[in-house]
């Protein structure tokens, strides 16, 4: 028995044993008309690799099929003269044959489109496929999106002054996290890798709460466990930041799995960066949401840079839309600075999720504008000129801003107007939160399973009664 | 069975008839009482009790659902999930492509929603290549995201050598996963600690790590009639008293429960732990202040293993109670060898026991001792 997951026939069990399963209504990967007995099994034609490769000499012309086909007729049980073959009736579907001895290329003749609706000015462009948005939602989408913008800009300022220890901004993405957030619904689960905080200012999330976090004062949802950005909110649906890199990508699987078997009408999204690619938690979740079939959406920030490395050390394909190909998930690429491009990607995406209980992948081509976090000096690696010109010309903020200004939506006095206030908001909430006491020690111990265990309720017994004992090692501003 | 302990009992003691026919007697009765508890109990494999355990949870709990390789079709890599398709169908019973580290994030993940996936690794050894979302995403999430997402997630499947598999197919990770806050780690022996550690699992608001034993499947067990009602649960964090004794306390989990119990010669009382964490400090030094001596008994690697951690609590809490230090035996500090004999000198024997034992009563051999 222990053997059985040891040799090779395994996979080939599991094959034998799926193909006797029914077909599925999507792309099936058991033929309708295999046999329901399982197929004959010559010890002989399995385990000899001789045997294997004759067997296809005689009856298949093409030399592709035998890497991967098991052959499980002996070459005795073959009929003296095998009819020639246009087709292979090989689990999965039928594949045709060719005579010609080509291989794909790796790399593609053309990249895949990217999905635009804004040009560059911010004109909407004629013949794009756009939904139509009234004047609420676009003055909400951009006044979100200057907010994220100046939110980013104090606090990174915050903590060069030495206010708080870390922090990571959304500089380029703007439109990505807001935008996205806003095609969605607030029940959908969202499942962040770091750079989208803006999901969470969309659904509500107050300048103060985010303050709180970052100076990890006993308001943090997070009571001060966790390092700045690392955001949570379970009331709004968004899951705590985890370091960990792509490690959230098969979680939102995960949920998806639990929204489809509660026939719940939401959907999961997950975001990720490039670089997140790379990481084998990305190919078992996309594999996985297509074979399950379930209602999450992929969605790859590619800013072009992984920490410092760029994309062309990250992978050779073509961006991260035609891997949805590999692994049957339907794709597409937008422009990430074009906040309606995404907001209809999204929209679609979460329609298409939802009815068809299918994954989705959405690669948003932006720029990382900003350094990777605070402990990061990005031009040590790429041109200043480089990331000039993205903060300027590609800018998403500024060139939402055109098109609803060309719209009459908005004003340079709203502009200020907004601006000042924010600014005002944020440096009030880091004076509020910087004062605030940080968590009791009682934080310290409980959470870590759902009642607290003997050992630790000792632990902090010990703690307490150590603390009074020896008031002067202990600093004094944290409350017991 | 019994010839052999007989041996064993004539060359642990002393010749004395006297002695020797006490010994012989209280072996009787102590196999005797291994098969009859008492009239009218059944006797159920592991195997199956796993099984009805699982089956009854998936019944009681629509969101309780089983996911890993072969779970499904093929009734379970070792049949531990066997008729749970056809009874609850691919809903609920997930087969998943080869990749440990995918299902166990999808687990996680569906965990964070609120269903109570049954995840199991055809064995522990290729946990490894999930062991950051059993860590980092399930242990530390309710404490990292201040009690906001918990994770009632079950890890299972056998753990630790089964029988000529090699070294990568034969490791014990009780010392790993029981040093993680946030973990709660089961190590079932008898049918009826499977069933109900199994169900305690399944019922947990907290992640927990199942280490069952493959050589234990096909082990039956007499089961009470309690234990085979549907909402039967044992405690998680207590350990049971196999058998009382009075010179000498063995701990033992899983497989190695079984080698003791067996052995006989000195009055030993036999802790079978059940559980890695939470310990049962409180048994395991009761005992140890009862007896005075200890040996703890595992067959994972020696250093940081399991051993150590109950050498140090008994240390810290019942010093001055111990009239011999404390005795670790543990497998060898080698990646397990394949070829039998190999093996077999790699893990501990009923004959290591006995003579560890022994030390640490300070006996001699005995004269017509041939171990």
């Amino acid at each position: 028995m222990a053997s059985f997951c040891l040799t090779k026939s395994r996979s080939f069990i599991i094959q034998t044993l799926k193909s006797n399963k029914t077909s599925t209504n999507r792309t099936s990967y058991i033929h309708n008309n295999v046999s329901s007995s399982p197929l004959p099994v010559s010890e002989h034609a399995y385990y000899s690799h001789k045997n294997v490769s004759i067997v296809f000499n005689h009856s298949f012309k093409s030399i592709y099929v035998s890497r991967r086909l098991h052959s499980t007729t002996s070459v005795d049980e073959l009929p003296a003269e095998a009819p020639l073959q246009q087709v292979l009736d090989f689990p999965g579907g039928k594949v045709k044959f060719t005579p010609k001895l080509t291989f794909a290329s790796g790399a593609t003749k053309e990249r895949v489109h990217c999905y635009r609706v804004l040009d560059d000015n911010g004109q909407m462009l004629t013949d794009s496929d756009s939904l139509g948005i009234n004047k609420e939602l676009a003055v909400k989408l951009y006044t979100n999106m200057l907010t994220l913008e100046v939110m980013d800009t104090i606090f990174y300022e915050a903590q060069r002054q030495g206010r708080i220890s870390f922090y990571a901004t959304t500089t380029g993405e703007e439109a990505i996290n807001i935008a996205s957030a806003a095609a969605l619904n607030n029940n959908d689960f969202v499942f962040p890798q770091y750079r989208e905080p803006g999901v969470l200012l969309w659904r509500g999330f107050s300048l103060q709460e985010f303050a709180h976090q970052l100076f990890g004062n006993k308001y943090d949802y997070g009571k001060g466990r966790q390092m700045p950005i690392h955001y949570g909110s379970k009331k709004l649906n968004y899951i705590t930041v985890a370091s960990t890199v792509a490690t959230q990508i098969p979680h939102a699987v995960g949920a998806a799995y639990s929204l489809k078997m509660e026939k719940q009408d939401s959907c999961s999204i997950t975001y990720f960066g490039d670089g997140g690619t790379s990481e084998g938690d990305f190919h078992g979740a996309m594999n996985f949401a297509a074979v399950m079939e379930v209602p999450v959406i992929f969605f790859c920030r590619n800013n072009g840079w992984a920490i410092s490395t760029p994309v062309d050390q990250q992978f050779r394909s073509d961006g991260v839309a035609v891997k949805g190909k590999a692994y049957g998930v339907p794709s597409i690429r937008v422009d990430g600075n074009d906040a309606l491009a995404i907001y209809n990607a999204v929209s679609e995406a979460r329609k298409m999720a939802i009815t068809e209980q299918t994954p989705v992948l959405i690669e948003a081509l932006t720029y990382r504008a900003g350094h990777h976090t605070t402990s990061d000096d990005s031009t040590r690696y790429r041109p200043v000129e480089e990331i000039q010109r993205w903060r300027d010309d590609q800018n998403p903020v500024k060139r939402f801003r055109k098109w609803i200004e060309s719209k009459g939506w908005w004003t340079d006095e709203a502009e200020s107007q907004h601006y000042s206030s924010i600014r005002k908001q944020l440096a009030q909430a880091i004076q509020v939160a910087e004062r605030i006491e940080k968590p009791p020690v009682a934080d310290m111990f409980n959470d870590v399973y759902d009642v607290p265990p003997k050992n630790l309720t000792a632990q902090e017994a010990l703690l307490r009664k150590t603390v009074k004992k020896h008031v002067q090692d202990f600093p004094s501003d944290v409350p017991l | 069975m019994l010839g052999t302990i007989r041996q064993k009992a004539v060359a642990a003691r002393s010749l004395s008839s006297q002695v020797l026919e006490n010994d012989l007697m209280r072996l009787r009765s102590v196999a005797s009482v291994m098969r009859h508890y008492s009239a009218g109990t059944k006797e159920m494999t592991v195997r199956d009790a796993l099984n009805s355990a699982l089956d009854e949870e998936m019944a009681a709990d629509p969101s309780v659902f089983v996911m890993g390789e072969e779970v499904g079709e093929y009734q379970g890599a070792y049949k531990i999930t066997k008729g749970l398709l056809d009874k609850y169908g691919p809903e609920r019973v997930v087969d998943t492509p080869i990749t440990e580290a995918g299902f166990a994030g999808i687990g996680v993940g569906s965990a964070y929603h609120g269903l109570r996936p049954v995840v199991e690794f055809m064995t522990f050894n290729f946990s490894m290549q999930a062991i950051d979302h059993i860590i980092n995403s399930a242990a530390k999430s309710n404490y990292m995201s201040a009690g906001q997402i918990n994770v009632p997630i079950v890890f299972r499947g056998p753990n630790g050598p089964a029988a000529g598999v090699g070294a990568q197919h034969s490791q014990c990770y009780g010392a790993w996963y029981g040093s993680v806050p946030g973990l709660k780690v089961l190590v079932p022996y008898s049918s009826e600690d499977a069933r109900g550690l199994l169900k305690a699992a399944i019922r947990d608001p907290d992640p927990v790590v199942f280490l069952e034993n493959e050589l234990l499947y096909g082990e039956s067990f007499p089961v009470s009639a309690e234990a085979l009602n549907s909402s039967f649960c044992l405690p998680i964090g207590k350990a049971k008293i196999e058998r009382e004794g009075k010179d000498i306390t063995i701990t033992a989990f899983s497989k190695m429960a079984a080698e003791i119990l067996e052995k006989d010669g000195i009055s030993a009382e036999v802790i079978n732990l059940r559980s890695i964490r939470p310990l049962d400090r409180a048994t395991i030094n009761a005992s140890v202040r009862k007896t005075n001596r200890l040996v703890t008994v595992e067959e994972g690697f020696p250093q940081h293993g399991i051993g150590a951690e109950i050498c140090a609590s008994v240390v810290e809490d019942s010093f001055g109670y111990l009239d011999a230090p404390v005795e670790r035996i543990a497998g060898a500090d080698v990646p397990t060898p394949y070829a039998a004999n190999l093996e077999r000198m790699a893990f501990p024997q009923i004959e290591d026991i006995v003579r560890a034992a022994r030390r640490v009563c300070y006996r001699k051999s005995s004269i017509a001792a041939s171990a």
